[in-house]
C-alpha cells in the first residue's frame, strides 16, 4: 500500500504563546502499527488531534487517509479515535455507548463489538463509569474497531492501564491490524510495550520530529559500539554517534552504522533494540534520524498558515 | 518530482454518504433523558398545583359571575372574595423562573459537559460530524424545551382567565408586566430564549456548574430589561387626556400640565390643592381622586395619561415572540460556529 494514513508538511501547533508542535514534517505509511513516542509535552497528543479534526494547525498542514482534509466526512468516517483516558460517557451503560456509536456512524460491525466484549466478560447493562480501567480502555477499542476504520489512532491508551490490561489492550490492536489491515498510529511514552507491537517509529521530541522509519531500517542502521572510554573520544568525532554512554573502563556509544561499517579495532559492535534506540535519542534532543521510505524528503517545509484541513499543494 | 494537488485528489473519492439526520434523536434521548424528564417533572408538578388552585380561583370567579341582582351588596362582597385570591395571580410572576430553570439545567449542559468531562474527543470524531451533531442535539432539545412550554402555556392561560374577565369589577390589565411573559407565545419564546443562552454558555464556559449560574444571570437579566425598559416601547403608546383610561389598559405614565402647557410639579398641584381643599374634601376630611381630578380640571390643569391599549396584547405577544426567536436562532447558530471552529 502506498497511501500516507497521515501526512504533513511543516505543521505547527501554538496554544496561547507555547508552541505545541513545530515544523512537523512526516508521513506514516498505510499498513503499520506505528508509535509516536517522545517525553510528556513533546507534542505527541497536539499531533494526533490534529489528525483526527479536533484541532486546527497555526501553520502547515495535515492530511490523512491519502491527501484529505482531517475532519472531513471521509475522514471522519475512516478514521476511529480512542483519546487519551479513553473518555466514555460514564452514566451509559456499555450496551448504550454501543447503541450510540452505531448510531452515529455509517458502519457498525454491531456483532463484532458484542462479542468481542463478552469475551473480555464486560456486561452490557453495566454502566461505562462503573467498568475497571482496563475494561473501559477495551469498551473505547472495540467500539472503535467496530467502525470498521482504515486508520486507529490511540492517544497514550496504555498509561493507566496495569501490566495485565497494557498487554490484554495491544493483542486486540494486533489481532485487528492482521485481520482487518487496519493501520494503526499509537502514541506513548511507554516505551517497553512498543518493542512487541510497533514496526514504524516517530519520535518526538520539543514539538519536532526527530526520528521517523520503519523500526526494521531504523534497527538495521544502529549500532552499539563497545571498548575502551580512553578512545571514544576519537571516535566520537569520526562516527556518526547517537550518543554515548561512558564507564570508568568501556563506553558504549550508540552510533548510525550498518552490520557491514567496519568496527574499530579493540571494539564490538553489537544490534541494538528498540527500546534502547529510541532512549538514546531522546536523551539527546539535537540528534535526528529521518530514514526510510516514508520521509517527505521533498515537502515544502516553510508553509504559511493555512485554515482548518485546507489542504495545499504539495509535491512529492 | 510531479506537483499533484491535493483537492483534486480528494474529490475523485466520492464523500461518503452522511449518517441520516433521523439517528440523533435516539443519540438526543438517550443522552439527555434525565434533564428532559426533570424539566417534564418540574412542569408536570406546577400543572397539578395550577390546576388545583386553578378550580377555585375559576369556582368562585363563576360563583360571583352568576351573582343576581349583579352590583349589589353581597355580589360585590362575592367578587371581592374572588379578588382576594389576587394574591395567588400575581404572585404568578415567580413562575418566570421556570423557563431560567429549563434553560440552566437543560441548555447549559449540553455541551459544557461533553467540554468538561472530555468526552467532546469521542462526540467530535464519529463518523456523524460534529458541526451536524451539535446542530441536531440543538434542535431537537430546542424544539422538545419550546413544546413542552407551549403546552404548560395553556394551562396557564386557562388559569390566569378570571383575573382578566371583563366581568371583574376591578379588571387587569392583560399587559400586566409580571404576567404577560406567563401567557400568549411569549413563555414558549422565553424558554427557548433561555435554551439558547445555555447552550452558548456551556460552550464558552466548559463547565458545567459555572454555565448553569451564568445562563441564570444572564436570563434573569434579560428578563427584567424587558420587563422593565423594553417592553413598553413595542409600539408607541397613546396618549389622551382624557381622565377616563380604561381600566384595562397598560397606563406608562401620568403627567398634569398647567394652562400654559407647562408640567405641573407636585409640589405646585399640591398648593392648589390645599387652597381648595374646603371644597373638595370629603367624609374625614380626605379629598376623594375624583374630586381632586375634576377640581384640577375646572381649573385649567390637563392630564396626559401615555398607555398601551389591552388590545395590544397579542400585537406585543408576538413582537416579543419575535425577537426571542431570533435572539435564539441567533445564539444556536453562534454555538454551532464555535463547536466547529474550536481548537483544542
Amino acid at each position: 500500500m502506498s497511501m500516507n494514513v497521515i501526512e504533513t508538511s511543516g505543521l505547527a501547533k501554538r496554544y496561547g504563546r507555547t508552541w505545541a508542535l513545530r515544523e512537523c514534517t512526516l508521513a506514516v505509511p498505510a499498513g503499520h502499527v506505528a508509535a509516536l513516542v517522545g517525553p510528556n509535552g513533546a507534542g505527541k497528543t497536539t499531533l494526533l488531534n490534529l489528525a483526527v479534526g479536533l484541532a486546527a494547525p497555526t501553520a502547515g498542514l495535515v492530511t490523512v487517509l491519502g491527501g484529505r482534509p482531517p475532519g472531513s466526512p471521509a475522514a471522519l468516517d475512516g478514521i476511529a479515535f480512542v483519546a487519551q483516558d479513553t473518555p466514555l460517557y460514564k452514566n451509559l451503560s456499555a450496551g448504550d455507548m454501543l447503541h450510540l456509536t452505531r448510531n452515529l456512524n455509517r458502519r457498525f460491525d454491531r456483532e463484532y463489538a458484542q462479542t468481542r466484549l463478552a469475551e473480555l466478560g464486560i456486561p452490557l447493562n453495566r454502566k461505562a463509569g462503573r467498568l475497571s480501567g482496563g475494561q473501559q480502555a477495551q469498551l473505547a477499542l472495540t467500539l472503535a474497531l467496530a467502525r470498521r476504520p482504515k486508520l486507529l489512532v490511540l492517544d497514550e491508551p496504555v498509561a493507566m492501564l496495569d501490566p495485565v490490561a497494557r498487554h490484554d489492550f495491544m493483542a486486540t490492536v494486533l489481532t485487528a491490524m492482521a485481520d482487518d489491515g487496519v493501520s494503526v498510529v499509537l502514541s506513548s511514552h511507554v516505551l517497553a510495550e512498543l518493542e512487541r507491537v510497533a514496526d514504524y517509529l516517530i519520535l518526538l521530541s520539543r514539538g519536532r520530529v526527530q526520528v521517523a522509519g520503519e523500526v526494521d531500517g531504523l534497527l538495521a542502521t544502529h549500532r552499539v559500539l563497545t571498548g575502551p572510554a580512553a578512545e571514544a573520544g576519537d571516535y566520537a568525532e569520526r562516527l556518526s554517534v547517537v550518543h554515548a554512554r561512558r564507564g570508568e573502563a568501556q563506553a558504549h556509544l550508540l552510533v548510525r552504522a550498518t552490520a557491514a561499517d567496519p568496527v574499530p579495532p579493540g571494539w564490538e559492535a553489537h544490534p541494538v533494540g528498540l527500546e534502547e534506540l529510541a532512549l538514546a535519542y531522546l536523551r539527546e534532543p539535537g540528534a535526528a534520524a529521518l530514514p526510510g521510505p516514508a520521509r517527505a524528503r521533498a515537502l515544502p517545509l516553510e508553509t504559511g498558515p493555512l485554515e482548518t484541513g485546507e489542504p495545499s499543494e504539495v509535491t512529492r | 518530482m510531479t506537483a499533484l494537488t491535493m483537492p483534486a485528489r480528494a474529490e475523485q473519492d466520492a464523500s461518503p454518504r452522511p449518517v441520516p439526520w433521523r439517528r440523533m434523536a435516539w443519540v438526543t434521548w438517550r443522552q439527555h433523558r434525565t434533564a428532559l424528564t426533570g424539566a417534564a417533572a418540574l412542569l408536570g408538578a406546577l400543572a397539578v398545583l395550577l390546576w388545583i388552585v386553578g378550580l377555585q380561583v375559576h369556582h368562585a370567579y363563576a360563583a360571583a359571575a352568576a351573582c343576581r341582582p349583579a352590583g349589589s351588596v353581597i355580589c360585590y362582597g362575592m367578587f371581592g372574595s374572588f379578588n382576594v385570591m389576587d394574591g395567588f395571580l400575581a404572585n404568578g410572576v415567580i413562575l418566570q423562573v421556570v423557563p431560567a430553570l429549563i434553560g440552566a439545567f437543560v441548555g447549559a449542559p449540553v455541551l459544557a459537559r461533553e467540554m468538561e468531562t472530555g468526552t467532546f474527543r469521542y462526540a467530535w470524531t464519529q463518523g456523524f460530524g460534529r458541526r451536524r451533531w451539535t446542530l441536531a442535539k440543538l434542535v431537537l432539545l430546542a424544539v422538545a424545551v419550546t413544546a413542552a412550554a407551549g403546552l404548560f402555556t395553556l394551562l396557564m392561560s386557562w388559569y390566569y382567565r378570571p383575573y382578566f374577565a371583563a366581568g371583574n369589577p376591578t379588571p387587569q390589565t392583560p399587559l400586566f408586566p409580571g404576567l404577560f411573559a406567563l401567557r400568549g407565545v411569549a413563555f414558549a419564546a422565553w424558554t427557548l430564549a433561555a435554551f439558547a443562552i445555555g447552550a452558548l454558555a456551556g460552550m464558552l464556559i466548559r463547565r458545567v456548574v459555572p454555565a448553569i449560574a451564568a445562563t441564570l444571570a444572564v436570563y434573569a437579566a434579560l428578563a427584567f430589561a424587558t420587563g422593565l425598559y423594553l417592553r413598553e416601547h413595542y409600539l408607541t403608546p397613546l396618549l389622551t387626556s382624557n381622565p377616563n383610561v380604561p381600566g384595562s389598559a397598560w397606563i406608562i405614565s401620568q403627567q398634569w400640565y398647567t394652562k400654559g402647557g407647562q408640567p405641573a410639579s407636585p409640589s405646585a398641584l399640591n398648593q392648589v390643592l390645599q387652597q381648595a381643599s374646603p371644597q373638595i374634601a370629603g367624609k374625614g376630611g380626605i379629598p376623594k381622586a375624583p374630586d381632586v381630578t375634576q377640581y384640577l380640571m375646572q381649573h385649567g390643569y390637563v392630564q396626559w395619561t401615555s398607555y398601551q391599549p389591552a388590545s395590544r396584547f397579542w400585537p406585543f405577544q408576538w413582537i416579543e415572540g419575535g425577537w426571542l426567536l431570533a435572539l435564539s436562532v441567533l445564539l444556536i447558530a453562534a454555538t454551532v460556529w464555535l463547536v466547529r471552529r474550536r481548537a483544542t
